[in-house]
């Protein structure tokens, strides 16, 4: 695990975020969110509710967002659950981010699947844009980390940064993808082969051929 | 024979056409479930037993048998009401290799919240929870949409499909920890903790989620019920060998020349698995080294061991190894076996929970141990103590990760140790003497 | 009841027992980390792995695991001697191995286990992990890289404590356990988690470095910090008391004690009366005992003479009072030292009659004035558990922040007569209703209210299981309360009625809370250890022993008899209270019939038989109908848990306590 440590709690952390609440459109969230656990198990929504939180701050600062030590208990407070099992969550799964993040959160999956399809090129050509693991380019645009298996392995190798995924990627198409993010364009996400459409062997696939131009209905042919 | 098109389950599997729940319908998926339901409860979990559909989720439990588990009264609370029961779904799809749920969701979630309806009415639960993992963040937005769909269309809900019945589906998303893939630990994370498993007993039929009885089962699992319900279980039984019935969907991911995600028959063999889908072996067979058959979990086979291995639970175990999730995570000669094998070492030693020692520690020792073997900065006696590390962490853990970690290295010390002792002499000859 | 062989050999177990439990009862060890009697189950460290058939082929978590009818279980075997091996070997490469300078070391699981079931060396060659140290405030020492993660303390913070404030963060072998950000643990039982870390990774930070247990003179006692009297064992080296210890009793302490019992103890050696003082120009002066002797017999009070017995005082020292006052004449004796004048014809009424292990199965509870966290921090995780267990509980009094939720029903005393429907019903309704009356609640009536209400609801009663249920009870705060009350240190009025007899000479025993000024024509005699408020008034000092510096008889609130052994020699000049007041009794020239302790002891028993036997007092069960209205504003006579004895009050790891976990926001708000 690339190091992670909570974000220290200092005076200007609290100016800066000690005032948090939810917007009101997440507060509306927030509330249908609580709502899909029975009555008294409220702590269950800590997950969805600091991945809310974690984006309503991205929103505010313009990165993917983060979760400062007040923000995390302002979620306590919420759930009326202590603070530090709200803490202990937060550092337990990877995808909440800790300590302050940049723009984009490059994710390049490293593990063996990606690793077998070229994820050292996609590394590198991150590398090469001096991005580091576990910091932000100065520009604040680029955070990198080297993640685990994202699933997405008959497409590999891939990223994710922020929301989307980029898969089957190279060197060249993955600068392709930087660079339409650094230009504020929105690259298309998914399989970035040519021709492919999203996991059938590259070049058409070989089973449910009439699906590709048509909704087709197999229930006729039982 | 060859799986056809028109016995697919997943028909959409590539995704050539739209998700919603018209379109899904058109396809088949919510057809005629009130009248499935009205099979009973018993006649489902009897149908899906027959079909002999065992887990999707890798360690292959019989589904239908899991759901019997279910207890018939439910257990009173203290204040003397019945607890409601749980389906809880597993999509946090973390293993190595493993990428079908994903298209599942993202292409079909409408297979899948029917799947939720069926089981869950069979086992006799209130409500099912589907825990998405946290990166597949597109795939959760379009289940939450389907969920919608199917809410207003009261497919799900109160009176779910007219059938009288009362059940909700709720989406709750992961944020990243691959042990939450175990179920017990799936339940701790749905109650809003650390993602880290439970003791056993009590198992999660008697006292899961919330301490009620509650069924975790893999999101393929649970997708297939309704057509295996539609179509007859000696349908779905008709494929793959006995004890391996049925159709499934594979990954192959690595070094094959198109890697894809396919649903065939059980059983079929590894050499056609390759050859029909993936393009065959990239620079041919002769150039195959060995592969991971059923996701980062399981040993590898060497090239020769796999090639005409029928992929299914016994023909897998039968050259070592396992069918997991159907994850074919395939390595050619060009291949620095030894680090593909430190890379999952490192993932393992990321995703324990901590929880345990010897997961906790010997996850550690191991990926650093293999991290000098893949140089041969080690001595060559390091390789039998690795092994015995192995043995100290497999069988010793509260969950199935520390096995998960220690088989990918004993099948490297099994099949490939003259590999690794040839590093340790080129690095230092004088080491290996 | 299940059958199981351990080890070849059948046992009997009882139904419920854990294989682990099933070992014991066989008399084999299991080695274990995270398995502790009193927290819920872990089954993390894997150091109780054991072979059981029938059962998957590999060991299995004994602590974890029930015992079956049939089991066949065995610790001996060759995979369970392997299984340990292997375990020992996970929790020692990322452990310093700093025995040397590891104040755990020589009672240290870790250690222990280690040679008993570890491999003897290690295999691992690469860089060991390390933690920073977390502060936990000023009792709670960390050592955070020698943490094996058993995560003891965060169960007891959460469970017993039930202040959630520990916690394990990160995950994997990046875990660390840490309070929310490194705050100080700030409960009244934090220090437990010193005795239930099974390695040095919480230690003590008041005793660091003092000394090694093999040092130490281990000798057992009683706390005299509440009137719990937890059991406790005072670790000595020469004259010095080092630490105080919890020892183990079910019926009382459990295995815990508050953070003062084990810590006050500094304030052993610290503003001590060593030797005697006479007030001479309204100066105390130094004075030989003859000379004070002198001084006091020359006043010649006749019967003149009163005595006040302080909180932390033994029976014995009571006694002894009685019988020179006595010998005198006078029966002017007092314990109440701050005013109260409750009832005390009926000892049943003013008792624990619940018995503290008891309490945790009632099913509803009135609590009438009384902060339990500060007056009996260990009564508070009883309630807890009672809570736990299904109890309501409600409460008379200011709010405080109780570790088991409760409904506070309002600050006034007149409240237990005008008690909410709801919570009228829930304790008429209750199969096991109790009642606990607080210091701040006995007083103006409260206790007859109090009574009244459980005549109303029959608090008296045989239960279904044909076992007697008394739920009344009065919590006090004072250690010697209940023996002085059996010794009859009570007077109707209360201590007013002394003030009302103008003694020529009162003697304060140790009593630091009374209002002097009252007794301004009177002869002070205090005997006493500490230079406290009771030696500032005294016109004549008596250096005494502390409690760890005699042996003595003490009755805790729930009447529960027990003896406490003699650990050090009181400093300097100081004497054993009993030889003083013997003394005293030649310097007036008159017999109170003993020379030593052992005839002074079979006085005391022959008198009040009760005090010979250890366990509960038999004080009936028969309680006064009780009646009348009471009323007045609740106020909780402790102010300052950490403050509230003169040993407490000189001890400085309490003023830091108090300072850094009381005031802390006051001071960082000063010095801003």
């Amino acid at each position: 695990m690339a190091d992670r440590y909570i974000e220290p709690d200092t005076p200007e952390l609290r100016a800066r975020w000690g005032n948090f609440a939810w917007t009101e459109a997440n507060a509306a969230k927030a509330k249908e969110i609580v709502a899909r656990y029975p009555e008294g198990r409220q702590r269950s929504a800590v997950m969805p509710l600091l991945d809310l939180a974690q984006r309503q701050v991205g929103a505010e600062e313009n990165t993917q967002g983060w979760l400062p030590i007040p923000v995390m208990e302002y979620v306590a407070a919420y759930l009326d659950m202590p603070i530090i099992r709200v803490v202990e969550v937060a550092t337990f799964y990877t995808m909440y981010n800790i300590a302050p993040i940049g723009r984009f959160h490059v994710q390049v999956c490293g593990t063996t699947p990606c690793m077998l399809r070229g994820s050292d090129d996609i590394i590198a050509a991150c590398k090469k844009r001096g991005m580091k693991p576990g910091h932000t380019t100065e520009d604040g645009m680029w955070s990198f980390t080297e993640v685990e298996c994202m699933g997405n392995c008959a497409s590999a190798p891939m990223v994710q940064i922020n929301d989307d995924n980029y898969e089957d990627l190279t060197a060249e198409r993955m600068d392709a993808v930087l660079d339409a993010l650094a230009k504020g364009e929105t690259p298309k996400a998914g399989t970035q082969e040519p021709g492919r459409h999203t996991v059938e062997p590259s070049g058409g696939p070989t089973t449910l051929k009439e699906m590709v131009s048509e909704n087709h209905d197999y229930r006729g042919e039982w | 024979m060859a799986l056809q098109d028109k016995d697919r389950i997943f028909t959409n599997v590539y995704g050539y056409q739209p998700r919603n729940l018209k379109e899904a319908q058109a396809r088949g998926a919510w057809d005629g479930t009130k009248d499935i339901l009205a099979k009973g409860k018993e006649a489902i979990i009897e149908e899906v037993k027959a079909s002999g559909l065992r887990g999707r989720g890798g360690a292959g439990f019989p589904t239908g048998l899991k759901w019997s588990f279910m207890p018939k009264e439910p257990p009173k609370d203290h204040n003397g009401n019945p607890k409601p029961s749980f389906l809880v779904i597993n999509a946090d799809e973390s293993e190595p290799g493993s990428c079908k749920d994903r298209e599942i969701i993202r292409h079909d979630p409408h297979i899948l919240l029917e799947g939720a309806l069926v089981a869950g009415f069979a086992m006799g639960a209130r409500a099912a929870y589907i825990y998405i993992r946290g990166e597949y963040i597109r795939e959760a937005e379009t289940l939450f949409a389907a969920r919608d769909e199917a809410y207003a269309a009261g497919l799900l809900g109160k009176n779910a499909c007219g059938s009288g019945y009362d059940f909700d589906v709720f989406v709750h998303r992961g944020a990243g920890a691959y042990i939450c893939g175990e179920e017990t630990a799936m339940i701790e994370s749905l109650e809003g903790k650390k993602g880290q498993p439970r003791l056993k007993p009590p198992f999660p039929a008697g006292a899961g989620l919330y301490g009620c009885p509650t069924t975790v089962n893999n999101v393929e699992s649970i997708a297939v019920a309704p057509t295996i319900m539609r179509r007859g279980a000696s349908w779905f039984s008709g494929f793959g060998r006995e004890n391996n019935k049925g159709t499934k969907l594979f990954q192959i991911s690595g070094h094959v020349n198109k890697p894809c995600v396919v649903e065939e028959e059980m059983s079929i063999p590894f050499s056609e698995l390759i050859e029909k889908h993936c393009g065959g072996i990239r620079g041919g067979k002769d150039n195959l080294l060995a592969v991971i058959p059923g996701g980062s979990s399981v040993p590898l086979v060497p090239a020769e061991q796999i090639w005409d291995a029928p992929m299914d639970f016994d023909g897998l175990k039968a050259v070592g190894s396992g069918l997991g999730t159907a994850a074919v995570i395939v390595m050619d000669k060009s291949t620095d076996i030894v680090r593909a094998i430190a890379r999952l070492s490192r993932f393992y030693k990321h995703e324990s929970c901590g929880q345990c020692t010897p997961c906790r520690e010997g996850t550690g020792w191991m990926w650093r141990v293999m991290e000098r073997l893949r140089t041969g900065d080690a001595a060559v006696e390091e390789i039998d103590m690795l092994q015995q590390v192995t043995k100290q962490v497999e069988g010793h853990t509260i969950c199935a990760l520390g096995d998960a970690a220690a088989w990918p290295i004993q099948g490297l010390i099994r099949h490939f140790r003259p590999e690794l002792e040839r590093r340790i002499a080129e690095n230092m000859p004088e080491a290996a003497e | 009841m299940p059958k199981v062989t351990v080890d070849g050999v059948e046992i009997e177990v009882p139904q419920g027992a854990t294989v682990l439990q099933a070992c014991e009862l066989a008399g084999k060890e299991i080695p274990r980390f995270c398995y502790h009697e009193r927290l819920s189950i872990a089954g993390n460290c894997r150091m109780c792995l054991v072979e059981v058939k029938p059962g998957p082929p590999k060991p299995q978590a004994s602590c974890a695991l029930p015992a079956g009818e049939g089991q066949e279980i065995r610790t001996d075997s060759e995979m369970v001697k392997k299984a340990r091996e292997g375990v020992m070997e996970f929790l020692l490469i990322n452990h310093p191995l700093d025995c040397p300078i590891c104040d755990q070391g020589g009672e240290c699981d870790l250690q222990d286990q280690s040679v008993a079931y570890g491999r003897g060396g290690s295999r691992y060659h690469e860089h060991k992990r390390a933690v920073t140290e977390k502060n936990m405030g000023p009792l709670i020492k960390t050592t955070m890289t020698r943490c094996i993660h058993c995560t003891r303390c965060v169960r007891f913070s959460e469970e017993i404590a039930g202040v959630d404030e520990i916690g394990a963060l990160y995950r994997g072998e990046s875990t660390q356990i840490t309070t929310y950000l490194e705050q100080a643990a700030k409960h009244e039982m934090s220090a437990n988690v010193i005795d239930l870390c099974p390695v040095g990774a919480l230690t003590s930070r008041p005793y660091a470095f003092e000394a090694r247990p093999w040092e130490l003179k281990k000798t057992l006692g009683i706390d005299v910090s509440d009137a719990v009297g937890a059991n406790i064992r005072i670790d000595s080296r020469g004259r010095e008391v080092l630490r105080v210890l919890p020892r183990v009793n079910d019926d009382v302490n459990e295995e815990w004690i508050s953070d003062k019992a084990r810590y006050m103890v500094d304030g052993l050696t610290k503003r001590r009366l060593d030797k005697p003082y006479l007030r001479r120009d309204g100066k105390l002066v130094p004075a030989t005992w003859n000379e004070a002797f002198a001084a006091i017999a020359t006043l010649n009070p006749g019967n003149s003479i009163a005595a006040v017995a302080g909180d932390m005082l033994d029976c014995e020292t009571m006694f002894a009072a009685k019988k020179l006052t006595g010998a005198l004449g006078s029966s002017l004796l007092e314990g109440r030292q701050t005013g109260m004048d409750y009832d005390t014809s009926s000892l049943a009424a003013v008792n624990f009659n619940t018995t503290l292990a008891g309490i945790e199965t009632a099913d509803a509870i009135l609590i009438v004035g009384s902060h339990v966290r500060w007056e009996a921090p260990l009564v508070n995780a009883r309630l807890r558990k009672a809570v736990k267990r299904g109890a309501k509980i409600f409460l008379i009094g200011p709010e405080w922040e109780t570790t088991f939720g409760g409904e506070f029903l309002g600050e006034d005393l007149s409240v237990i007569g005008n008690l909410p429907n709801h919570v009228w019903e829930t304790i008429r309704d209750a199969k096991r209703p109790a009642i606990i009356v607080g210091g701040a609640g006995i007083g103006r009536g409260g206790l007859e209210a109090a009574l009244s209400v459980g005549e109303q609801i029959g608090i008296v009663r045989e239960l279904e299981d044909g076992t007697r249920w008394n739920g009344f009870n009065v919590l006090h705060m004072a250690a010697a309360r209940m023996g002085g009350l059996m010794l009859g240190f009570a007077q109707k009025g209360g201590i007013a009625d002394i003030v009302a007899a103008k003694p020529k000479v009162l003697l304060s025993l140790g009593a630091d809370e009374v209002d002097y000024t009252k007794f301004a024509d009177s002869m002070i005699v205090y005997v006493g250890h500490h230079g406290d408020k009771g030696a500032h008034a005294a016109d004549v000092i008596l250096p005494a022993a502390a409690y760890t510096e005699k042996a003595g008889t003490y009755v805790n609130t729930e009447g529960r008899v027990q003896w406490a052994d003699k650990a050090v020699f009181a400093p300097g000049d100081a004497r054993e209270d009993w030889t003083i007041l013997r003394a005293l009794a030649d310097a007036f020239g008159v017999s109170v019939g003993f020379d030593s302790f052992e005839e002074l002891r079979a006085a005391m028993i022959s008198e009040v038989p009760a005090l010979g036997i250890e366990g509960l007092a038999d004080y009936g069960s028969d309680l006064p109908a009780g009646g009348g209205s009471a009323s007045g504003p609740i106020a909780y006579p402790v102010k300052d848990f950490y403050m509230t004895n003169p040993i407490a009050r000189a001890s400085a790891t309490m003023q830091q306590c108090s300072a850094e976990l009381l005031h802390g926001e006051e001071i960082a708000e000063a010095a801003e």
